[in-house]
């Protein structure tokens, strides 16, 4: 399978196979508005199986969000159709208002204008937890 | 009356770090302020008199927004014997919230009656919110199955006060470890003062989460066991801390009907124990402790239950920078055992 090449954009490689979509929505970045293409399930000496997410124009990810949901993902900067910088997402110690405590018994169920923030609880299990119940975040 | 941050960590110690401090969780005190308030509490307990005007002109909300009998009671008490005043409500449906209004504005409302606040909520994490939103001292008096830091120094003062120490000790806790918000705080707080042997007795259905156990093996000088039998280890136990399977974290009937009465300490179980075993209890018990077992001098759950005021005296006074008359917080010595005359 062959995708051309973009000249100005970025490249996200290596995302874990089958969840380019969801790192998409992680991202905020709207598939239906987004010149982008998306490659699921291509082969990858490293992890087998990887997904591509190549953006074109001028687009500022979160590498945070990146690093919570796709850790292992690499980012290459196209400038020029070259790759000018490559880029590697960290496990952020916290995380705000991009995911929601599933615990009905959490007080961010019922406060209004609360902030969804969750903290780094173990980063070798990349483990988060509700900063006001500690319930672990699901993914 | 607040401190700014800046004004409260000039000359830094304990004691002054405390003044305006919020206690949500048992880790927003270090140990040696832990320390501080198990010497604190020895103090007033031996001096009632000498300490009841502590916090004179001072007074405490206790907003309370699910029942509570022991809790609340506590707290105030606690502000009553130091010569302050309690202003409050219990039960939501009497609180303006029954009105929709936020944690968060009911906290802003009262911060500019009090000095103090003591917030009991169903919903995990509101003592956060409440601390959050306020310059004044709030202190967690438990939120939902979350937290409730003021019982785990309860549970200090008890073994302090039974052994003289809160660490070198076998400690087993019995019952509901899942949704035991006490066991796992109190778990998470010996680990901080090391050199402590748990025991966790429960059904499979009721074990300890795994984040508990991660601190415990995070903790050099700690070991755990997991059993299901109490009878097989009772023997080997300093401590037996007991607790109830709480009706109100179950979303299904049935497994509560079921899990209910699997451990119930009684006298046939005490033959077994070591003479000088504390038992600890939360309460309130239902009948997983049988009131048989409340003469035998192991027994320390009411006890528990005036530790639990001592140190909320000690805290309440701690966080409003109001002194102890006679009490030297940096003194090795500075517990008197004697009533001093007011």
């Amino acid at each position: 399978m062959e995708v051309t090449s973009i000249s100005e954009g970025i490249i996200i490689d290596h995302v874990p196979a089958g969840t380019a979509l969801k790192v998409l929505n992680y991202l905020n970045i709207d598939p239906a508005t987004t010149r982008l293409a998306l490659i699921m399930n291509a082969t990858s000496h490293q992890y087998e199986s990887k997904d591509i997410i190549k953006i074109e124009g001028d687009v500022d990810i979160d590498l945070d969000v990146l690093g919570l949901v796709a850790r292992q993902a690499t980012v290459d900067v196209v400038h020029g159709g070259r790759i000018v910088e490559k880029l590697s997402p960290t496990l952020p110690e916290h995380v705000t208002n991009v995911i929601t405590c599933v615990n009905p018994r959490c007080v961010t169920t019922i406060e209004r204008g609360i902030k969804q923030r969750f903290h780094l609880s173990n980063s070798e299990r990349v483990e988060y937890r509700c900063d006001y119940c500690d319930e672990e975040a699901k993914l | 009356m607040s401190l700014s941050a800046a004004q409260a960590s000039s000359n830094s110690s304990p004691s002054k770090d405390f003044i305006g401090k919020s206690v949500v969780t048992l880790d927003d005190l270090t140990t040696e302020q832990i320390e501080l308030l198990l010497r604190k509490a020895q103090y007033i307990d031996a001096n009632r008199k000498l300490v009841s005007h502590t916090c004179d002109g001072r007074i405490i909300a206790t907003l309370f927004y699910e029942p509570s009998t022991r809790t609340r009671l506590s707290f105030e008490t606690a502000m009553l014997r130091l010569g302050g005043q309690v202003i409050g409500f219990a039960g939501a449906q009497l609180a303006s919230v029954s009105k929709g209004e936020s944690i968060a504005d009911t906290l802003k409302t009262v911060e500019n009656f009090v000095d103090v606040v003591a917030i009991r909520h169903p919903k995990e994490g509101a003592a956060l919110v409440a601390s959050h939103a306020v310059n004044i001292p709030v202190i967690n008096a438990g939120d939902g199955g979350h937290m409730h830091p003021t019982q785990t120094l309860a549970d200090l003062c008890t073994l302090q006060s039974r052994f003289g120490r809160i660490n070198n000790l076998t400690v087993g806790l019995c019952g509901d470890l899942t949704f035991g918000r006490t066991v796992h705080s109190l778990i998470e707080t010996l680990c901080r003062f090391g050199n402590v042997n748990f025991v966790l007795i429960s059904p499979d259905e009721l074990k300890t989460p795994q984040y508990v156990i991660d601190r415990i093996n995070a903790t050099d000088s700690c070991t755990y066991v997991e059993v299901k039998d109490l009878v097989s280890v009772i023997g080997d136990l300093d401590v037996l801390y007991m607790t109830r399977v709480q009706q109100e974290r179950f979303f299904n009937e049935d497994d509560y009907l079921r899990l209910r009465d699997t451990y119930i300490l009684d006298e046939d179980k005490m033959r077994l124990a070591k003479k000088d075993m504390a038992v600890l209890h939360p309460l309130p018990r239902v009948n997983e402790i049988s009131v048989d077992v409340d003469g035998d001098p192991r027994a320390a759950y009411f006890e528990q239950v005036k530790n639990g005021m001592l140190m909320r005296m000690a805290l309440e006074c701690s966080v409003l920078g109001d002194e102890l008359p006679g009490f030297d917080p940096d003194g090795i010595d500075a517990v008197n055992t004697k009533e001093v005359a007011a």
